[in-house]
């Protein structure tokens, strides 16, 4: 593994997701990408009492169904790095007693599926281990029920607010054998901690926004890759306030993103106009997460996409902190993924 | 690993932007809420539970021969079990999202915020889940409505208004 810059790592050995799974709820399961989702659950419940164990069965369903795909016994996974939004990160430390593997339990708030790529992918790279899983959940109900109101509470969003995605995604990370199979994970940008003063927790895009300029800008300043390179750009959750505003932040920085596609992972996984209830569009851990895993890397194995650069964008605040005023710091973690095939 | 290598020391304009700066930047892609539109909503709708509480307190008045104080208690609790049932099928909260104040104001909303929070809390137990949980949201709505009710109470008993009941 190399630094590159102050912020990138490139890897190296360029290790390869050698599986892995998109597990979502039912409105997922409506949107544009129910097709490239590898279960959808049909409640919300998921025949659980509570909804924290609910998220739980979505993060253990993922893992299992990552293993399959990658083809892996379970005894052979080394590591597992997850994270989740839940007070103490239980949906993934839960999740984590059915592995038995060390775990490294990692927040990112909506930014866990980048950070914890970056890093199973670092340990993979490092030499540290063969196979390693990374992972990240959401849950619309228990985001609701920690940060905002009670489900069932009749209050009225705002036209900025989004809507946690149920789901959750999993990776299964392995050293590179040289086979040329990928997708490869490439490099790994990680963010700084970005707060432009913003407060309300029903306008997270517009706060992410400044985070994510700044790690795609970091990004190519550390790699000296220009936009062009890759054939889309993706970022986790900005949805329809924040994504204008990081195109407007990158243009001030004279970024040229008209070179390739760039769009949020919050706007792919619902249909805004036939699913009017997500509002600005989706957000949470499980937004980039099953976007990537689910979606993203069927167009790669289909020869569609073959650099991709995903931007997950995390708030991270806390419902006490936002309650005493304090603003929202922000963070975004990039990782460039490549599919295999000639040329490499 | 190998050795740091020097940080490439472009600065970024990101960095020098300020709150202000970024406040004005973002200003115009951010939709502001629909005020005008909200408030026709929440008249139309809040009117429309006052209507269907006035229809609910006359056939109290018709059927049980009451007075239209004796009506207004049962009344009352008969809204507050459709609330409570519309809470329950979770049909409350996308009502609310359509008619925001006009639903959260009445008495309907009150039960609402209860119940809500009683569902939602039932996981954590009864004592310490629903118990102390349930006047999460309503509990402000008592305090400052006590506290209200006694500052009123002392203007009008400075002012010498007296404190009988107009009844």
């Amino acid at each position: 593994m190399k630094q590159l810059g102050s912020q990138t790592w490139e890897y190296t050995t360029r290790p390869v997701i050698l599986g892995a799974s998109a597990v979502v709820g039912p409105e997922e399961g409506e949107g544009p990408l129910a097709a490239d989702f590898d279960f959808i659950f049909d409640s919300l419940e998921m025949g659980e009492k509570t909804w924290e164990k609910a998220e739980r069965i979505l993060f253990e369903k993922a893992a299992q169904l990552a293993l399959i795909d990658a083809g892996l016994d379970q005894e052979k996974l080394e590591f597992f790095v997850g994270g989740d939004l839940m007070n103490q990160i239980i949906s993934s430390s839960f999740a984590a007693r059915k592995l038995g593997v060390p775990y490294l339990g990692v927040f990112g708030a909506c930014s866990t599926s980048m950070e914890s790529l970056a890093i199973a992918s670092m340990i993979v790279d490092s030499g540290g281990g063969s196979y390693a899983l990374a992972g990240t959940s959401s849950h619309n109900c228990t985001v609701e029920k920690q940060f905002r109101y009670p489900t069932e509470y009749g209050s009225q969003k705002p036209p900025t607010a989004q809507y946690t995605v149920t789901g959750s995604g999993c990776a299964v990370i392995a050293r590179n054998d040289g086979t040329g199979k990928g997708p490869f994970v490439v490099s790994a940008t990680l963010g700084r901690i970005m707060d432009l003063g913003l407060t309300d927790p029903f306008n997270m895009g517009a706060a992410m926004a400044p985070a994510a300029a700044d790690t795609i800008t970091a990004h190519f300043r550390d790699t000296g890759l220009s936009p062009g390179h890759y054939d889309l750009i993706v970022t986790g959750d900005l949805a329809s306030v924040g994504l204008p505003i990081a195109q407007a932040l990158l243009a001030k920085e004279g970024i040229p993103m008209e070179q390739t596609t760039f769009y949020d992972c919050g706007l792919l996984v619902y249909d805004r106009d036939t699913q009017k209830y997500v509002i600005a569009g989706g957000s949470g851990c499980g937004c980039s997460a099953v976007v990537t895993y689910g979606h993203i890397l069927r167009r790669m194995k289909r020869g569609e996409l073959k650099r991709v650069l995903i931007v997950a964008t995390g708030a991270l605040m806390s419902p006490l902190s936002y309650q005493q005023g304090e603003s929202i710091p922000c963070v975004a973690h990039a990782v460039a993924l490549e599919s295999g095939g000639e040329g490499l | 690993m190998p050795a740091k290598t020097k940080r490439s020391g472009v600065k970024l304009r990101l960095d020098s932007l300020t709150p202000q700066d970024y406040e004005e930047l973002s200003k115009p892609f951010v939709p502001s809420r629909p005020v005008l539109k909200n408030c026709l909503r929440a008249f139309l709708s809040g009117g429309l539970i006052c209507v269907l509480g006035q229809g609910i307190q006359e056939a109290f008045m018709a059927i049980f021969d009451m007075t239209s104080k004796e009506a207004a208690s049962p009344t009352v609790a008969v809204l507050i079990l459709i609330s409570v049932i519309l809470t329950s099928f979770g049909v409350y909260d996308k009502m609310a999202q359509w008619a925001g104040a006009g639903t959260a104001v009445p008495v309907t909303g009150f039960a609402n915020s209860m119940c809500s929070a009683a569902l939602e809390h039932r996981a954590e137990g009864l004592v310490l889940g629903v118990g102390g949980n349930m006047f999460k949201l309503a509990g402000s709505v008592l305090v400052f409505g006590a506290v209200a009710a006694f500052v009123i109470g002392v203007i009008y008993a400075v002012m010498g208004w007296g404190g009988s009941h107009p009844l």
